[in-house]
C-alpha cells in the first residue's frame, strides 16, 4: 500500500488544512493527477499525486488540519490492484466518477486498522471530548464541521447524538470499488488564505532568514543591449499575448549561471548540499500585500520561449492563489525582481534553506563607458545575496560573471 | 424501619469510643488532655470518669512520644486510640507513624503488624489561623502502609473508629473540628461500617461530584440547589483516602462523563490531583469534558473569618462551577 502524505511546500510550512478531495475510494489514480485541494499559508493548493494506483481509503477528512507528513489517503499500488481496476474500467466512465464527492460521514470500512493510523498520525486540533470522540468514531460520524457546545468550544457527546438524530442512515459499509455515487456537494471556491497566515509565514521564514544566514552582498551593473536587442528581434513577429519579457531571459540566464556555479544552487542544511535541478523561484507580489514563490522546474532544459508560456500561466494563477504542489516548495534558487517603475537595485533576503537570491533592479537607460566611448545604454543593476556558511565571495562573484556572460551572449541561452 | 435520632458530630465520635471501649477490653484512649479535660473538643468528656484513668489516658505534650507509646501498645497487643490533638501537631509524630506503624509489617517479613488508630481533628473553619488550619490529608494518603479514612458525614463518624479498630493495620481518622456542633439525623442502631469503599451519597446523571471530608455536606448542599435548576449532580464521599476506591468514581463517570472534585487541601500534589489522574488513565474515553477542581487556595490559610472562607471551595463556589461545567 502506498502512504499518501501532507507534503511540504516549501521547507516553512509546517501543516496544511485538507479542503477537498478530489479523488475518492476507489478512483483510478494516475501519476500527475490533482488528488486534493489542501489549504495552506500560502493559499489553497492543488496537490497531485506521483504514484499510481487505486484510492483505497482517505485518512483524513475534509476540514482537517494536519502536519506535514500526515499520511492523508492509501493508495493501492497498480499491480496489486489490477483485476479491480480492469473490473471498473468496464463499468464506468472514471471521468464522471471524479466530480463525485465522497459522501460523508466517511464510510470507514476497517475502523479498526483507521484507529491505528488514526494514533499513528497526529490528528488535528479539533477539541472534541475523549467521550464524544469515541462515539463519533463508532458510529463514524465526521465531526470535523460540527460547531461544540462543550467546554472552551469543545464537540461534547451531546453534539454528536444531535448529529446522528438528524443525519439519516447511511447505508452499512460499501465495498470502496462499487462506492456508491454520492450527491455532489458545491464546488469548494478557491480562497485566498487567511490574511494573517500569509503575514505569519513571511515573517517566519524571513525572520529565520535573518537571524540564521549570514547573508553577503555582492552587486554588478550589466548591459542589457544585447539581450533587449534579441527580446526585440524574438518579438517582432509575435503577437502580443505571446511577446517575451525580459524577465524570461533573465531567469533562463540565471539557470545557466547557476549550471556554471552549482555551489549556489544549493541549500544549507548542516552543510552545502547541491541540488540536482536547477528550479528557480521568482517572488510574486500579491496586488493584496504579501509574496508567493512560484517555482520553474529545470530552467536549465527549457527555452525561453518556454520559461515565457510557463510565467504567463504561473503568475495569475499564483495571485489567484491556485497554483499546484509541484509549483511550490521546490525551487533551489530564487530570483527577486522589482520590476518597472521602482527601486534601482533590490537586496533580497535567501528564503531557507536556499543559499542565494538574486535581485534584479528596473532596466533603465544609463551614460556607460565602453571601449573608451560613452554611451547610452540599457542597464540593470543585479545584487546577489548569498549565504556565507555555504559560499565565500569569489563563488558569488563567479555567478555574476557567468550570468553577466549570458547576458551578453543571449544566443547561448 | 429503624428509628432516627438526631446527633452532634462530636456525639457520634464520643458514642463510638464508648462503644469501642465498651466491647473490647484491649481498647484505650490516650491523648492530650483526653481524660480530665474531657478532650480539647469535649469529645472524650465524662469517659474518664466513666473507664478509668488505665484506659482514658492523658499524656504529655510530646507527639512523637506518646504517638510512638501507641505504636508500641499496638504491637504488644493492644488496641490503642491514639488521639493526636489536631493533625497540625502530627507532623511532630510523622516519623513515627510513617517510619514504625507504616513500616513495620514489612520490616519485619509481616511478623509485627501494627493495629493502632490514630484519630486527629483536623480541617479550617474554626479562626485559628494558619499553623493550625492544615489539612494534610494528601500526605498520609501518600503513605503506602497507612489506611487513611476521612470523616465526612455523621455515620461514618458513628461508625469508622469501631471498624478501624478491627483492622490489623494502622489506621489514620481524619475528623473535622468544623463540623463537631453539626447535628444530623442517623440511624439509632447505626454501628461500624464499611472502610474499604467510597459512598454515593446521591445519585445523579449529569455530573459527578467527587469529595471527602467537609466537601461532602458542601457538594450534598450544593446538588440540592442545582436540583433546583435542573441539574441533577451526583455526590461521591471518597471516605477512604487510602487505599482509594477508584471503582466507585469510576463507575459513576461511565454514568455521568463529568467530574469535579472538591477538597480544602491545596491543589498541588493533592487527593483531587490523584483522583483527577486516575479518572484520566482509566476512564479517558468516558470523559466529554475535562476533569476539573475545587480545592484550597494555595497560601498559608488567613486568620480574618472571611478570608479563612474564601481560602476553600465553599457551596457557592461549587454551584457556581458546576453551572459553568454543564451550562458553558
Amino acid at each position: 500500500m502506498i502512504e499518501f502524505q501532507m507534503p511540504s511546500l516549501g521547507a516553512d510550512m509546517e501543516d496544511g488544512t485538507l479542503v477537498e478531495w478530489r479523488k475518492k475510494p476507489g478512483d483510478i489514480i494516475r501519476r500527475g493527477d490533482i488528488i486534493a485541494d489542501v489549504d495552506t499559508q500560502k493559499g489553497l493548493i492543488e496537490i497531485e499525486v506521483f504514484d499510481e494506483g487505486i484510492l483505497e481509503k482517505h485518512l483524513v477528512m475534509e476540514g482537517q488540519k494536519v502536519p506535514v507528513g500526515t499520511v492523508l489517503a492509501l493508495i493501492k499500488p497498480l499491480k496489486e490492484a489490477k483485476n479491480v481496476e480492469v473490473e471498473k474500467t468496464e463499468g464506468e466512465v472514471p471521468e464522471k466518477r471524479e466530480e463525485l464527492e465522497i459522501p460523508h460521514p466517511i464510510i470507514e470500512k476497517k475502523p479498526m486498522i483507521s484507529r491505528e493510523i488514526e494514533e499513528k498520525t497526529e490528528m488535528p486540533r479539533i477539541k472534541i471530548s475523549p467521550l464524544a470522540k469515541r462515539i463519533a468514531e463508532e458510529n463514524k460520524i465526521d465531526y470535523s464541521k460540527i460547531k461544540g457546545t462543550g467546554p472552551e468550544g469543545s464537540i461534547v457527546k451531546g453534539d454528536i447524538e444531535k448529529l446522528m438524530i438528524s443525519m439519516p442512515q447511511e447505508a452499512e459499509v460499501t465495498e470502496p470499488e462499487v462506492a456508491e455515487p454520492e450527491v455532489a456537494e458545491p464546488e469548494v471556491k478557491p480562497q485566498a488564505p487567511a490574511w494573517d497566515a500569509l503575514r505569519m509565514a513571511i515573517a517566519s521564514s524571513m525572520s529565520k532568514s535573518n537571524k540564521e544566514i549570514p547573508h553577503y552582498y555582492l552587486e554588478k551593473r550589466m548591459n542589457m543591449s544585447k539581450a533587449m536587442d534579441w527580446l526585440k528581434e524574438r518579438n517582432r513577429e509575435r503577437p502580443i499575448q505571446k511577446r517575451l519579457l525580459p524577465v524570461a531571459i533573465l531567469i533562463k540566464a540565471v539557470a545557466k549561471a547557476l549550471d556554471e556555479v552549482p555551489d549556489l544552487n544549493a541549500v544549507w542544511e548542516g552543510s552545502l548540499q547541491r541540488k540536482n535541478e536547477i528550479n528557480i523561484g521568482f517572488v510574486v507580489s500579491l496586488r493584496s500585500g504579501g509574496i508567493v514563490l512560484p517555482a520553474i522546474l529545470n530552467a536549465d532544459t527549457k527555452p525561453v520561449d518556454e520559461i515565457m508560456e510557463i510565467l504567463n500561466d504561473l503568475i495569475p494563477r499564483a495571485r489567484a492563489f491556485k497554483l499546484r504542489s509541484s509549483e511550490l516548495g521546490q525551487s533551489t534558487f530564487t530570483i527577486t525582481s522589482i520590476g518597472e517603475g521602482g527601486a534601482d537595485k533590490i537586496f533580497g533576503l535567501i528564503y531557507p534553506p536556499q543559499v542565494g537570491i538574486v535581485g534584479f533592479g528596473e532596466i533603465s537607460e544609463q551614460p556607460v563607458a565602453e571601449g573608451g566611448m560613452l554611451g547610452i545604454k540599457p542597464v540593470i543593476d543585479v545584487t546577489l545575496a548569498a549565504d556565507h556558511r555555504a559560499t565565500d565571495g569569489l563563488v558569488g562573484s563567479r555567478f555574476l560573471a557567468a550570468l553577466n556572460k549570458y547576458l551578453q551572449n543571449p544566443d547561448n541561452l | 424501619m429503624s428509628k432516627y435520632i438526631n446527633l452532634s458530630y462530636r456525639d457520634a465520635l464520643k458514642s463510638a469510643i464508648r462503644e469501642a471501649l465498651k466491647n473490647d477490653e484491649r481498647v484505650f484512649l490516650m491523648g492530650e488532655d483526653v481524660g480530665h479535660y474531657g478532650g480539647a473538643f469535649a469529645v472524650s468528656k465524662g469517659l474518664l470518669q466513666e473507664f478509668g484513668p488505665e484506659r482514658i489516658m492523658d499524656v504529655p505534650l510530646s507527639e512523637s512520644g506518646f504517638t510512638g507509646s501507641g505504636i508500641g501498645a499496638a504491637l504488644a497487643g493492644m488496641k490503642p486510640i491514639v488521639e493526636v490533638m489536631t493533625v497540625n501537631f502530627s507532623l511532630l509524630a510523622m516519623d513515627q507513624i510513617i517510619n514504625n506503624a507504616a513500616t513495620l509489617l514489612h520490616m519485619s517479613g509481616g511478623q509485627l503488624n501494627v493495629p493502632v488508630v490514630i484519630r486527629m481533628g483536623c480541617g479550617i473553619g474554626r479562626q485559628l489561623a494558619a499553623q493550625h488550619s492544615h489539612s494534610w490529608e494528601p500526605f498520609y494518603a501518600h503513605v503506602p502502609g497507612l489506611i487513611v479514612l476521612s470523616v465526612g458525614t455523621h455515620e461514618d463518624a458513628r461508625g469508622m473508629l469501631l471498624s478501624a479498630l478491627e483492622s490489623p493495620d494502622p489506621v489514620i481518622l481524619f475528623e473535622y473540628t468544623s463540623m463537631l456542633n453539626l447535628e444530623k439525623e442517623i440511624p439509632e442502631d447505626a454501628g461500624a461500617v464499611d472502610i474499604r469503599q467510597a459512598k454515593v451519597l446521591k445519585q445523579g446523571k449529569d455530573l459527578s461530584l467527587i469529595t471527602y471530608g467537609t466537601g461532602v455536606y458542601k457538594c450534598l448542599e450544593a446538588a440540592d440547589i442545582l436540583a433546583g435548576e435542573g441539574m441533577d449532580v451526583e455526590v461521591i464521599d471518597l471516605r477512604v483516602l487510602r487505599p482509594m476506591d477508584e471503582e466507585t468514581f469510576l463507575t459513576s463517570i461511565t454514568k455521568t462523563h463529568r467530574a469535579l472534585v472538591v477538597e480544602d487541601a491545596w491543589r498541588s500534589v493533592s487527593i483531587s490531583s490523584e483522583v483527577a489522574a486516575r479518572i484520566m488513565e482509566k476512564a479517558f474515553y468516558e470523559l466529554d469534558a475535562p476533569v476539573e477542581r475545587l480545592c484550597g487556595v494555595e497560601v498559608p490559610i488567613p486568620y480574618p473569618k472571611h478570608l479563612e472562607d474564601a481560602s476553600v471551595p465553599q457551596v457557592y463556589d461549587i454551584v457556581e462551577k458546576v453551572t459553568k461545567m454543564l451550562r458553558p
